[in-house]
């Protein structure tokens, strides 16, 4: 493997995870709701999926994971949109609750004989033909099956939200909720779906950390993906397709540190980590992002303190 | 009408410290463990004797005051800061870099210019947030947050690098000399001078917004941004600025404080997250000076005691992140649950 197909395969690798919430926090956002609770739903999913894969395998701890990450939501979306509570700082709490359960039933799910903390990760799928493609084939098409989920996932958000009326509805909802409400839907329930759901992917993005990645969970193994999140996908504009480019961005940032290993630089390890976030704090400068985003994002209960 | 809003301001923050402690209890039963000897074991760690008090639950709320304080001077504002742990670290980095640096002779002065370092860092680091917002329209509420992560990666390479100790095995700062430490209250407790620094943080700014023309300017400006810059003629978006970054000196001074008071070497995890459990601080404490002394005191206190929790009853620390979520959740469920069931369940309506 030459130094460019390894910085290519870690690219897709990290930027996995990161489309897995980017995607939860697209729908949320598209709805008008701006979720920066993920966080806690990717710290949950990510231990339930270690426990549920110990005990019934991997496509049972990738569900289960994804459970747990709606069911944080679930909470989020109670007080944020039937109760009416400022959406930056629930999610903040909700982003505290996720990661406080989850390091506290962690430490005690590290109690007793039967603890588990290693699980075997699932195996990387490398597809005929397609994976011999120069460059690109062997970072997009060798690697495990949750990475070929999301090649179906992002064609799906995007038809889903441009081609269907469920679509047009949750878009509606974003930018002006009084006409969805007027044309007969509940933009209630609209936001309410659109975060369960996306802390469900959320939580899915969890899991692949353990399931597909790592083996094991460990205390901010979330690592502030939640909120690079949100940062994937006001760079994405909103869009399926952006956000999917942003993941990748970000990706290929966090696999910058296995460039610099390999060729042997000596950048420091924490400044590479500090890169992402001051990267996207450049790209909402420079592309405005407050344009391109949905009109009524973190509008309802804003003014109310 | 006032008297009504008055039971809501008073009750409202027991219905939320109620709640969240019966929702941890709830979970750490359901955990297989036993809640009432967690809650006896907190409430001992937290008020048991003059150590659990002086040691523990005071010393863990002095930084949380400040930061509490920090957050409420941005949110009167209308600015929602949720960088508070950035501006905490960076204030802690500069106490460190200062303290380490100035000679021994300058005595006192040199925790004093560690303290003003620490203001300097945080409000300078509060800033970028601030000029990105004014000259870029990115909204603080990312920005700051963003920046978090950014002053915890260079904390983490400064520990490494030009502030490692140097023997250069462990990453983490040397120890500060004597003179850069903040006097203890108490011979034999670990209560320090920054305790009463808070508490004079606290006491400036209920003045400043109470009684002087920018506090005015800036709670007008929260209450109603409009109304502030048609009728008031009042330059929203810098007493905006200001405020963020006011808010970010306070919340330097936090970490210079924690920094010279109790760790007195700077590392990675010298703060457990004080930053965002501040926002719960200032919010239980209803944004205002008074509340907030009192809502460090219950977030010291939970702090305290859930250390002693998992010591003496082995329920793990980290409910206390649990309890200090749900708190700020009740806290700002409260409006819509009043305006659910005084309209007659028409809250279900449009926004």
């Amino acid at each position: 493997m030459t130094v460019a197909d390894g910085f290519l395969e870690a690219t897709v690798r990290s930027a996995t995870p990161l489309a897995f919430a980017a995607l939860g926090e697209l729908i949320a956002e598209r709805s008008g709701v701006i979720n920066i609770g993920l966080e806690g739903s990717i710290a949950l999913g990510a231990f339930v999926a270690l426990l549920a894969t110990a005990a019934f395998g991997p496509a049972t701890g990738l569900v289960a994971g994804g459970l747990a990450g709606a069911a944080i939501a679930l909470v989020f979306a109670t007080f944020v949109v039937t109760l009416r509570a400022q959406q930056v700082l629930a999610g903040t709490a909700v982003s505290l609750l996720g990661l406080g359960l989850a390091a506290a039933l962690h430490r005690i799910s590290m109690i007793g004989p039967d603890a588990v903390s290693q699980v075997v990760t699932i195996p990387v799928v490398t597809i005929p033909v397609f994976s011999q493609i120069p460059l690109v084939g062997p970072a997009l098409f060798a690697q495990p099956l949750t990475t070929y989920a999301l090649y179906l996932l992002f064609p799906t958000a995007w038809f889903f939200l441009y081609r269907t009326v469920g679509g047009v509805v949750v878009r509606a909802t974003g930018e002006n909720p009084e006409a969805a409400h007027a044309s007969g839907h509940s933009p209630d329930a609209v936001r309410f779906g659109a975060v369960v759901v996306g802390g469900f992917f959320a939580g899915i993005g969890g899991a692949t950390l353990v399931v597909a990645q790592v083996g094991t969970f460990s205390d901010g193994m979330s690592a502030g993906r939640g909120f690079i999140a949100i940062a994937i996908v006001a760079l994405g504009r909103w869009h399926p397709g952006g956000v999917a480019v942003g993941a990748l961005v970000f990706g290929a940032v966090s696999a910058l540190q296995f460039l610099a290993q390999s060729l042997g630089w000596s950048v420091p390890y924490n400044l590479l980590l500090a890169f992402p976030y001051l990267l996207t704090l450049i790209a909402m400068a420079a592309f405005g992002g407050v344009q391109a985003s949905p009109a009524a994002l973190g509008r309802d209960g804003a003014t109310r303190r | 009408m006032s008297s009504q809003r008055r039971v809501a301001q008073l009750s409202t923050p027991l219905f939320a410290v109620g709640g969240a402690i019966a929702v941890a209890a709830t979970i750490i039963t359901l955990a297989g463990l036993d809640a009432g000897a967690a809650l006896r074991a907190a409430v001992d760690g937290a008020f048991g004797d003059s150590f659990a008090v002086l040691s523990a639950t005071l010393k863990r709320m002095t930084p949380l005051l400040m930061l509490g304080i920090a957050v409420a001077v941005a949110f009167r504002a209308g600015v929602l800061n949720i960088g508070a742990e950035g501006q905490f670290l960076a204030g802690a980095t500069a106490a460190t870099a200062v303290a380490l640096r100035l000679p021994g002779r300058f005595g006192p002065l040199v925790f004093l210019a560690a303290l003003a370092a620490g203001a300097i860092a945080g409000a300078g680091w509060a800033a970028i947030a601030a000029w990105l917002r004014r000259r870029y329209l990115v909204t603080e509420v990312v920005s700051t947050l963003l920046l978090n992560f950014v002053a915890l990666n260079l904390v983490g390479f400064l520990i490494r690098g030009p502030l490692q100790e140097p023997t250069g095995a462990y990453p983490q700062s040397s120890t500060i000399p004597d003179v850069g430490k903040l006097p203890l209250l108490f011979a034999e407790h670990r209560l320090h001078l920054g305790f009463l620094i808070a508490l004079a943080t606290a006491l400036g700014t209920w003045w400043v917004l109470k009684f002087t023309a920018a506090g005015f300017r800036l709670r007008a400006t929260g209450a109603s941004p409009d109304a502030a810059r048609s009728a008031g003629q009042i330059p929203v978006e810098r007493v905006q600025a200001m405020a963020l970054v006011a808010s970010g000196a306070i919340a330097g001074l936090a970490g210079a404080s924690e920094l010279t008071g109790v760790t007195h070497a700077l590392y990675e995890g010298i703060s457990p997250g004080y930053g965002y459990t501040a926002i719960g601080v200032a919010l239980l404490g209803g944004l205002h000076p008074g509340g907030i002394v009192i809502a460090a005191i219950f977030f010291g206190a939970l702090g305290a005691g859930a250390d002693a929790m998992q010591r003496e009853a082995a329920v793990p620390a980290e409910f206390a992140s649990v309890v200090a979520a749900i708190v700020i959740l009740c806290v700002l469920a409260v409006p819509g649950l009043m305006a659910r069931f005084t309209s007659g369940g028409r809250a279900g309506s449009a926004t």
